[in-house]
């Protein structure tokens, strides 16, 4: 039996996770497995940019999967950053196995507003489903309702739906079927 | 178009950037490859095609603003984008003065870089769009109905060909029937103002006062019935060429009118008051002497000098007969297509027929001519008997001196009149029937 396994990193607040895996479980048909990682953030750290490089810690993720591991999940809340990019709320390889996401720019107080609890767990719950999709071979969906949707800024986030449309659940079934049989051949990220 | 229709080339040295841009493109679904220096660029862009280069401007070896220039030499129509670390305002500016569509600082943020994509996307989708429609246009405007090889034609063609070039006025002269509308498009679509209109206006037409309106249009209540404002065919012409056919039918004030217009390139509109300005080229056409007129003081020499800038003498159908089955043929696979009816030539004697006749109304008749054969013909070609002249075959001189050429023509004659006869032509003739079959066989002319 394979799980997703949902890695906290250096994440003081646990009280979403629960919820979280219940909706990956919803979604992709693989039960979660919360597992602590030994990930060192420092590494990952830019002193230039004062951010977290998340292609590093990506790296860091993957690098001895556990053998039931289909999909591993890190949570964290550092303010993440591809070289390009001044920042990303996630990032995943695309039909591969792991995936990152960051609440660091899902929360309200971010942007210098109250926070709300609320908002920020469904982000969280978004853009974690919309990593884990591009890892069962998602890439952006033109359906504005779609999780697969591309989020440019938070209030983005908002507007879509935590749920897959029909087109890309077909493909995460498919998807599935052909990890399944041929491993993982890719090995490229996708954010947003 | 859809992403995956859309090839995004990255090019730069850094590995990081080349990896997170390509991630970053392929989640939205677009074909994407990278090269870390422009050598290595170039190649790519040899071997498949890309709509849009993402290019760092610091490469070892060859810079970006070069790799850009030669990238615009390859395909001139590529979206760049240039990328840099450190922003400057020179780089910027000689950037998008060799054609950048857009240049960025690293790292940039994600909300731009998607803008700047789908703008790029958009960019691209119209220039190609742009590329096609004009393809199109060109398919639509190049089959040249100007059917024939003939030296006199080929002349006309070549004149064609240099007027077409110019802004000048034309003068088309001919007998009706020579096409001379047909030249006039043909000029058209090989000058600079081919994507705007041709107006056709048959001045011949028209009364006087029905005419000026069609010309220069009408505001509303300019006269009893103008219900609304109407632009004219100068109007209409506007970036294009007026063809102006039969000028000389026009009266002496229109012939002042329209001289004015092409002069000042502005007229206002009946019972209106604001000047309007046109840009178009005239052509014009005429079957009459306008020489004669000028003398018998009926067409404006002005005018006339205005308008005949270029000449063009169109040759009648009877002094260029090695162009009638061609011009036959034609008009048999055009009306065989459009009929849907699967007649592929004509007989030998129908095509004699064709060359022996001498077409008083040249390229219009031998249209009207097939159209009609090509209704009551049975068979896979057009037969004598479906051939139909609407006028007598009149007079025709024999083609040579010699009593054998002149007896042959008649026989021939005779012959497509009777559509091949043997007993009416024999009466005709005054001569057997058995001499004729001897006359054809002495002269080859097979059925």
């Amino acid at each position: 039996m394979s799980y997703i396994y949902i890695v906290p990193i250096e994440l003081e607040d646990h009280s979403d996770l629960e919820l979280l895996e219940a909706f990956i479980y919803d979604t992709f048909h693989l039960k979660t497995k919360r597992s602590a990682f030994t990930i060192n953030l420092p590494d990952a750290f830019d002193p230039h940019r004062g951010q977290h490089n998340s292609s590093l810690i990506l790296q860091q993720l993957i690098t001895k999967p556990p053998r039931d591991a289909e999909k591993i999940l890190g949570i964290l809340n550092v303010d993440l950053f591809i070289p390009i990019l001044t920042f990303v709320f996630g990032e995943a390889q695309l039909n591969g196995i792991g995936a990152a996401v960051s609440t660091h720019r899902l929360q309200n107080q971010f942007y210098g507003l109250p926070e709300d609890r609320e908002v920020t767990s469904e982000r969280l719950l978004k853009e974690a489903v919309h990593e884990l999709g591009h890892t069962f071979g998602l890439i952006h969906c033109a359906q504005p309702q779609c999780v697969m949707n591309a989020s440019t800024y938070a209030e983005n986030i908002d507007q879509k739906s935590a749920k897959l449309c029909s087109q890309c659940q077909k493909i995460t079934e498919a998807g599935k079927k052909n990890t399944a049989n041929k491993g993982f051949p890719f090995s490229w990220w996708g954010n947003k | 178009m859809k992403p995956e229709e859309i090839g995004i080339l990255i090019v730069d040295d850094e590995a990081s950037v080349r990896d997170s841009l390509y991630q970053w493109f392929r989640a939205d679904g677009y074909r994407v490859d990278t090269a870390d220096e422009a050598t290595s660029a170039l190649n790519k862009l040899q071997e498949n095609p890309w709509d849009i280069v993402l290019l760092d401007i610091k490469m070892p070896g060859m810079d970006g603003i070069e790799l850009q220039q030669r990238i615009k030499q390859i395909d001139k129509n590529i979206v760049t984008i240039i990328m840099t670390a450190y922003a400057s305002v020179d780089t910027a500016i000689q950037a998008l003065k060799d054609g950048a569509f857009d240049y960025v600082t690293k790292p940039v943020d994600p909300d731009d870089l998607s803008k700047l994509i789908r703008n790029a996307v958009e960019k691209r989708r119209l220039v190609t769009e742009n590329i096609q429609l004009r393809q199109q246009i060109e398919e639509l405007l190049l089959p040249d109905e100007v059917v024939g090889e003939s030296p006199a034609i080929k002349k006309v063609m070549e004149m064609v060909n240099t007027v077409a070039k110019t802004d000048s006025t034309v003068m088309i002269l001919g007998e009706s029937g020579t096409g001379k509308e047909l030249i006039a498009r043909a000029i058209h679509s090989r000058s600079s103002r081919r994507y705007f209109p041709i107006i056709t206006i048959n001045c011949g037409a028209y009364p006087e006062g029905l005419l000026e309106s069609e010309l220069f249009g009408h505001e509303k209540g300019a006269f009893t019935g103008a219900l609304y404002r109407r632009k004219g065919k100068l109007e209409m012409a506007d970036k294009g060429t007026l063809f102006l056919d039969e000028i000389g039918n026009i009266s002496e004030k229109m012939q002042m009118d329209l001289l004015r217009v092409i002069e000042t390139k502005n007229f206002t509109r009946l019972g209106g008051d604001k000047a309007i300005d046109v840009d178009f080229r005239v052509i014009c056409a005429t079957n009459k002497d306008l020489d004669k007129a000028i003398k018998e003081g009926t067409f404006r020499e002005d005018l006339y000098y205005r308008l005949k800038v270029f000449s063009l003498v169109l040759p009648p159908l009877r002094e260029r007969r090695s162009d009638i089955p061609l011009i036959a043929n034609y008009f048999l696979g055009k009306y065989a297509q459009s009929m849907n009816k699967n007649v592929a030539d004509f007989s030998p004697r129908a095509l004699e027929m064709f060359t022996g006749y001498d077409w008083p109304g040249n390229i219009r008749e031998v249209r009207n001519v097939v159209e009609r054969a090509m209704v009551v013909a049975q068979g896979s070609q057009i037969q004598v008997e479906d051939i139909s002249f609407p006028f007598p075959s009149p007079t025709q001189p024999a083609s040579g001196a010699s009593l054998e050429e002149v007896e042959k023509d008649q026989i021939v004659k005779i012959l497509n009149q009777t559509k091949g006869n043997i007993a009416q032509a024999a009466e005709i003739l005054k001569i057997s029937r058995l001499t004729i079959y001897n006359k054809i066989e002495k002269y080859n002319l097979k059925r």
